[in-house]
């Protein structure tokens, strides 16, 4: 058998999306049995696991994980469903829907200071209410951000995993045959929400059950929001694990790659836990579907809106207190808006945004690219599906901060140091699956007789791909290059760890910049994160009206 | 070129099942019809011709043009043009576009427009080269499409229920056009429709699967 370029492209894929993984796991083993790169004698494994046990707050930062991470799944899972039940279907929704991607594509780090600003003591919220209501004529001392049981970092994990969820749903309605049930059950007498949960949503739950369990796993070990929004004394287990890693004593990577097993650990029983619950539920449905009882879902619906709502007012209201702080000359607590505005922080970072900024985008960009033709060329090979399945999303599943320790060890053994290859090769394995996963609807969907058309034509494969097949996926793939920028701008645990700080970007930087605690370069720093990733959705949907001016097919197909 | 395009014993299968088996000799320049019942494997049969079996069944025989076994050719080796039932008009080209893009490569610019230009009047489609496919009428789409794939010069045509979607009037206008450029150009032909007044139009053998 010859092997084709796009075979080549293909293993190619699986290589990337499985290699660093499987290669950063087994050094995190290593290192969490005392052989660390760079140091002379291997530590023994038992004073590793005892240094990891007996570090002060360690048993509270595991519970702290554990619990955060399942709490912001079920409610970002809960609040998806009820939106989706309560409202799919409806005109409103079709143009909503729309609003969905750019809220995927805003940085969770960005998201994160937007809510730190509208909810800490002296933030928006509290000005709003004060001093009329609250009688607060100085910032109430409380702890809100940063509060002991992380529920702010629980709100600003919810805030970026519901559109993504929900996002997910509204792909898989189609193979759901969510229209044809609905219109079965609402005959039966079925109020929509109800009708909806009970008939569609667990023909959705089966397609989804992927992207939750990457959404229960990220929350559980997140280390941006949890920086930005999460308690310090003692932190997530994540960022224990972080500190640990980017300790200059080599030896405190021993304790990373313990750390990192043991946060290995605890998202593996959360995932079983979460199964247990699974067929529970499946259990509970069944029985409710059997009663037979009908009810409205009124109840259903305003939940729904409420939650939409809600988190639009937290990431939009976020960005606007954001810009607001960006400009702020004078602006004491109750103030509702800045005594003066002064454009000093525009001025003195203006230069500086500007440069990391296109290091940023240049960065994302070179990225995306590549991966953009792995994906291609992987869709094009026609693929073992199943393994494609598994493996797009093992790098979503599998806990960033738990590989990314070994593989940093990996990557030192074998002499590729740190910088901007490096990080462009993490930004990678993190891209492609989300290009992946955009791209193979749209492919897939692709008439088949187009290919019979072509081939009678007598068009090489080649040339059907590049005549035929790529501009025909000009829009999904404009919109997967969005996606695919935004993911690689959002990065923060892999830059920081292969860049070693010698490739800044806006996330790493803002990040730097809010232990800081300037709200005015903050503002400033989220903001222009923000712009990055949020840019190449506007030139993404502006690219295909723009090409396709005159060819009404392809605007409206 | 007087080729005619014969099948031997064409068998498709699902695994050890087979599904279909059919023998037949399409003459250059008749249109020679296969009718049958919807799952009787006319289009497994028609993709096994064009080398597009889908996955999960696979097709045993010889596929003889001109003497040659195409069967064990890539689809876009074995130069078998085909229309369906939609026009399938690429969207992202011009209607221009869409004919140029049949034509073997190579030649001078002009002299491939001029090509494109003279199909186009062959059909009374003068001037609309540069126009976007989606805004031709219905009969016009089929006139394109008749074009794009006569201009890629096949050896040999196959017609899959093409004119279902037309009304009764355009059908028989369509279905004459097709079928007198066809036998004009020497081309065998195979026809699969399940429609009789088709089959009387084609005036040709007709091959029955059951």
């Amino acid at each position: 058998m010859t092997l084709s370029p796009s075979h080549l492209f293909f293993w190619l894929t699986v290589l990337i999306l499985g290699g660093p993984v499987l290669a950063g796991l087994t050094g995190v083993v290593a290192g969490a049995m005392g052989h660390v790169p760079g140091l002379q004698n291997a530590i023994p494994a038992g004073d590793v696991w005892g240094a990891v046990w007996s570090w002060p707050g360690i048993g509270r930062s595991v519970t702290l994980s554990f619990w955060t991470g399942l709490l912001a799944a079920l409610i970002s899972l809960a609040s998806a469903t009820l939106i989706m039940a309560g409202w799919s279907g409806t005109l409103s929704f079709a143009r909503a829907r729309h609003w969905l991607a750019p809220f995927l594509a805003v940085p969770h780090a960005a998201a994160a200071f937007g809510i730190a600003v509208l909810i800490a003591p002296s933030g928006w919220i509290a000005r709003a209410l004060s001093p009329w209501l609250s009688g607060w004529e100085r910032p109430p001392d409380l702890l809100i951000l940063g509060d002991p049981l992380g529920l702010a970092m629980v709100l600003g994990l919810i805030v970026k995993e519901l559109p993504f969820l929900l996002l997910m749903m509204i792909a898989a309605l189609p193979q759901a045959k969510a229209a044809t049930s609905m219109a079965l059950v609402t005959a039966l007498g079925y109020g929509c929400a109800r009708g909806w949960l009970l008939a569609v949503f667990p023909g959705i739950y089966r397609q989804i059950r992927l992207p939750v369990y990457a959404v229960l796993a990220y929350s559980m070990s997140a280390v941006d929001a949890a920086l930005i929004l999460g308690p310090t004394t003692p932190p997530p287990i994540a960022i224990v694990i972080l500190r640990w890693a980017a300790d200059p004593d080599l030896s405190l990577r021993a304790l990373a790659s313990a750390g990192a097993l043991v946060q290995l650990g605890l998202v593996l029983v959360a995932l079983v836990l979460w199964r247990l619950g699974e067929i529970a539920v499946a259990q509970l449905g069944r029985s409710l579907a059997e009663s037979g009882q009908r009810g409205s879902g009124r109840a259903a619906e305003i939940a729904a809106a409420t939650l939409a709502a809600t988190s639009g007012i937290f990431l939009f209201g976020g960005f606007a207190v954001l810009a607001l702080w960006s400009v702020a000359g004078a602006w004491h607590f109750p103030a509702f808006l800045p005594e003066t505005l002064s454009f000093r922080v525009w001025a003195s970072h203006g230069a500086a945004l500007v440069e990391t900024g296109a290091a940023t985008l240049l960065l994302a960009f070179a990225v995306v690219a590549l991966a953009l033709a792995l994906a291609l060329g992987s869709l094009e090979a026609k693929p073992h599906r199943c393994l494609l399945t598994a493996l797009v999303y093992l790098p979503l599943i599998v806990p960033q901060v738990t590989f990314l320790p070994g593989l940093q060890a990996a990557s030192l053994k074998i002499g590729l140091g740190s910088g901007a290859l490096p990080v462009g090769l993490m930004h990678l394995v993190f891209v492609l699956p989300y290009l992946l996963l955009v791209l193979a609807d749209p492919f897939n969907a692709l008439d088949p007789r187009y290919r019979t058309i072509a081939a009678g034509l007598g068009l090489s494969p080649a040339r059907q791909f590049w005549r035929l097949r790529l501009p025909l996926l000009l829009t999904p793939i404009a919109g997967a290059v969005a996606v695919g920028m935004a993911v690689s701008i959002g990065q923060y645990l892999p830059t920081l760890l292969a860049g070693g700080g010698r490739l800044p970007t806006l996330t790493t930087e803002a990040l730097a910049l809010a232990a800081g605690g300037d709200r005015r370069v903050i503002g400033a720093y989220g903001l222009a994160q923000a712009a990055a990733a949020l840019a190449p959705f506007a030139l993404a949907l502006a690219l295909p009206r723009r090409v396709w001016r005159n060819r009404q097919g392809m605007l409206h197909g | 070129m007087a080729e005619s395009l014969i099948l031997k014993t064409l068998t498709i299968s699902a695994g050890a099942t087979p599904i279909v088996s059919v023998s037949l000799t399409a003459a250059a320049g008749e249109i020679t019809t296969l009718m049958g019942p919807s799952g009787s494997g006319k289009s497994s049969i028609l993709a096994a011709i064009t080398g597009t079996v889908p996955d999960g069944l696979f097709a045993t025989g010889e596929i003889l043009l001109g003497g040659q076994n195409i069967a064990t050719l890539p689809g876009w080796k074995r130069h078998i043009g085909i229309l369906y039932q939609d026009d399938l008009l690429f969207p992202h080209l011009s209607v221009g576009g869409n004919l140029a893009l049949g034509l073997a490569p190579g030649g001078r610019r002009t002299e491939r427009q001029g090509r494109v230009k003279r199909a186009l009047s062959e059909v009374g489609l003068e001037g609309l080269a540069a126009r976007d496919p989606a805004t031709l009428s219905g009969g016009q789409k089929a006139r394109v499409a008749l074009m794009r794939v006569l201009l890629s010069e096949p050896r040999a045509l196959l017609l899959d229920e093409p004119f279902g979607t037309l009304d009764s009037e355009l059908r028989s206008q369509i279905r004459s056009l097709v079928f007198n450029h066809a036998k004009a150009r020497g081309l065998p032909t195979l026809l699969v429709t399940h429609d009789p007044q088709d089959a009387e139009a084609a005036g040709g053998p007709v091959i029955r699967l059951r």
